[in-house]
């Protein structure tokens, strides 16, 4: 997927000026945050959903510690089992590998359930050229793909951006019946549209929640039960995931899965939660003739050992966007690229180029609400600063910021030249605000007084005051 | 005890009254105040803005400072934290440093913190009538885990009721240098916090770290409301009204 990150402060601009993307967001922050907070609650002791967090921070640590052989003990039990094991460095070789494989097995139409990889790497432009066509079958990622093929605005709510009237009008347009505004109804009318896919798809593809290595089995966490009929109809099935989903043992499973849908939609179990293993063997009733897993690099090997390794142990249930105060403002397309809110803004940057990614890192206001209910511990606020140290350190800031921030620690480093420069700045800004308690428009701070006052000081700097206090003393 | 104010430079700046009622009231907890005259900034923008060297320049400044001290106490959470939390990481290369900033950030405090855990204040010394909304601000409680510190105070004030308000720990959209760079996205989340704390009715927003009063204030002025009074926490402590 092509990049917009460059452009983040335009697209907050165009987030903040839609009412209806404004009233949506309002509702899915509602939605997501009170659900968790309840089902964290559910669980009773807190000690204990602690302790949870802990225990998967050490397993995601312990894996991405040994990286390179659960990968390996994966490809050989998922290899005993039937599958073949596919490895891509870039979003251009998954898609090479997978078009290769529709054409290998004659495949026509291939149905999808949801993967943020194949929105990495472009998949769908890629299989419609090859004359496969490609049918999204989440509901929120179908309603996207009839949508023009709009990105997805949340990793695992595709379309929280828009409303139901939204929906309505484009179930109308694109299956051209009567226009309906119950949701059982447009659920119904979409399941009808892709119950045919499901039934004549040659091809499955779907993401992987986690690869577990002692069984080389892929787990699925789905509510719909689309991800059931993309990998069980299908005489193929291919599972693009990220090198970094691997785990050691379905009991590593069972205990990611305590956090997995608790953080991301706060139920305690998905409504759906598959774990597939092997292709169809003599026998069974379904499943898949042939399986294959196309395991992902793009951008991650390089995270492996470096100060940015604790990202990956992300689960991507997004409860950190969920409770992010500036994405639930401006909402995940803003952030550019495939993956918003703070994990996005860790990852877009790393994974696209720092430079390609300018703002993304400042993009927070570092209220560490993220990391406090990220299900793996993983330290977002410290992540994006190490990001922004990245950037001062390679000059990618604007010279303007480069140079007020030396200069007011060149200023505070010196009390003498500190003293007579806040003298005469609150002076200033007093004499700005000509009697008043706030000034409208401050020069010195455009984007400041863009949306707020700039609230006058008293007029006297406490060191002055104390001085004369101590003076008079 | 023998405690140094950290004044910080935004109270220095733009609220001095800030910083006198921090020292009224650590002096009614019994405590001997001193401020020492050459201290400016924590550094705290330049670290969070990714100029390490910037940050590393104004921590060695205020280690040397206050390390003679057996207790820093500052008017805001956020200050405190940079000291007690980020300084040991900033000198993480530096054992030198690091060694002088972790005997220090032990001895760093926010001011209610330091109030009720370590002076234990009894009588507060203001008089304040009126209802109030209280602000958490994310430094202070989520890193340092001051929420009770600050409603216990007031609530030590007879005249002072309390009406928490709908997502009190969410951030207001400061953020520092956030404020300044995404100016309208920084407004908007305000403008949620300022709506969320007058629906409580309350006749003053109440909060302990100035960066985010100053932020709630200045929405809430752009929003029309000129009455409703965004006050420091320690200015209600010691208010004479």
């Amino acid at each position: 997927m092509e990049s917009r990150s460059r452009r983040f402060k335009e697209n907050a601009a165009t987030s903040l000026a839609n009412p209806v993307l404004q009233g949506n967001l309002r509702m899915a922050k509602g939605k997501f945050v009170d659900k968790r907070a309840i089902a964290i609650k559910e669980l009773g002791d807190q000690h204990d959903f602690e302790a949870t967090r802990e225990a998967a921070k050490a397993v995601r640590n312990h894996v991405l510690e040994n990286l390179d052989l659960w990968l390996e003990k994966f490809e050989e039990n998922a290899t005993a089992r039937g599958a073949t094991v596919l490895w891509a460095k870039d979003g251009a070789e998954i898609c090479r590998h997978v078009v290769d494989i529709g054409k290998r097995h004659g495949v026509k139409k291939a149905t999808k359930s949801k993967s943020m990889l194949s929105e990495e790497a472009g998949l769908n432009h890629a299989l419609a050229a090859a004359g496969i066509q490609p049918v999204e079958t989440d509901l929120g990622e179908y309603i996207l793909q009839i949508n023009d093929n709009e990105p997805p605005s949340h990793i695992i709510a595709p379309v929280v951006h828009k409303s139901l009237d939204e929906v309505a009008d484009l179930f109308h347009k694109t299956h051209g019946k009567p226009r309906k505004t119950e949701i059982p109804a447009l659920t119904r009318e979409a399941r009808e549209v892709l119950r045919e896919h499901f039934l004549t798809a040659d091809m499955g593809i779907s993401g992987g929640n986690f690869l577990v290595a002692e069984t080389g089995s892929v787990a699925l966490v789905t509510n719909e039960g689309n991800g059931r009929m993309v990998t069980t109809l299908p005489r193929v099935h291919v599972v693009v995931t990220g090198i970094e989903k691997v785990i050691p043992t379905l009991e590593d499973l069972s205990l990611l899965m305590r956090l997995l849908p608790r953080s991301a939609t706060g139920q305690s179990i998905s409504n759906y939660f598959s774990v597939l293993t092997g292709t169809k063997g003599a026998g069974d009733l379904d499943g898949p003739e042939h399986l294959y897993f196309i395991l992902v690099d793009n951008g991650r090997a390089d995270l492996v050992g470096s100060e940015f390794q604790d990202m990956l142990r992300c689960i991507r249930c997004g409860a950190c966007m969920n409770h992010c105060p500036v994405y639930q403002t401006i909402g995940g397309h803003a952030y550019g690229w495939v993956y918003p809110g703070p994990m996005g803004s860790v990852l877009t940057p790393l994974y696209t180029g720092l430079e390609n990614a300018i703002d993304l890192p400042h993009a927070a206001t570092l209220c560490n609400q993220c990391g406090v209910v990220c299900p793996v511990k993983i330290p977002l606020p410290e992540l994006l600063r190490k990001l922004r140290e990245k950037q001062v350190d390679r000059k990618l800031r604007p010279w303007l910021e480069r140079i007020a921030l030396k200069a007011w620690a060149w200023v505070a480093a010196c009390p003498t030249l500190y003293g007579w420069s806040t003298w005469f700045g609150v002076r200033y800004l007093k004499w700005l605000a000509g009697g008043k308690n706030s000034i409208p428009v401050l020069g010195a701070a455009p984007e400041w007084t863009q949306g707020r006052d700039f609230p006058a000081p008293e007029g006297r700097t406490f060191r002055e005051l104390y001085a004369e206090r101590r003076g008079r003393k | 005890m023998r405690v140094a104010l950290f004044v910080t430079c935004l109270v220095d700046l733009m609220r001095p009254r800030i910083g006198f009622a921090a020292i009224e009231l650590l002096e009614a907890a019994g405590c001997g105040v001193e401020v020492p005259k050459t201290q400016t900034c924590c550094g705290q923008p330049a670290w969070n803005s990714g100029d390490h060297g910037a940050a590393a320049l104004l921590a060695k400044k205020v280690i040397a400072e206050f390390e003679g001290f057996e207790y820093v106490v500052a008017p805001s959470g956020s200050c405190a934290d940079h000291i007690r939390t980020e300084y040991p990481a900033i000198f993480a290369d530096d054992p030198e440093w690091h060694g002088r900033a972790v005997a220090l950030a032990s001895r760093v405090y926010e001011l209610t913190d330091f109030l009720v855990n370590v002076a234990k204040l009894e009588n507060v010394p203001g008089r304040f009538a009126g209802s109030v909304t209280y602000h958490d601000s994310c430094s202070g409680l989520r890193s340092l885990g001051i929420k009770a510190q600050p409603r216990a105070l007031l609530a030590k004030l007879p005249g002072v009721e309390l009406k928490e308000m709908t997502g009190a720990e969410e951030c207001c959209g400061f953020g520092g240098t956030f404020s300044v760079k995404f100016g309208e996205v920084s407004a908007a989340i305000a403008e949620r916090k300022c709506s969320n704390a007058c629906a409580t009715g309350a006749g003053a927003i109440v909060g302990g770290d100035l960066g985010c009063l100053l932020n709630i204030e200045g929405k809430l002025r752009r929003m029309g409301d000129e009455t409703t009074r965004v006050l420091h926490v320690a200015e209600v402590l010691t208010a004479k009204e």
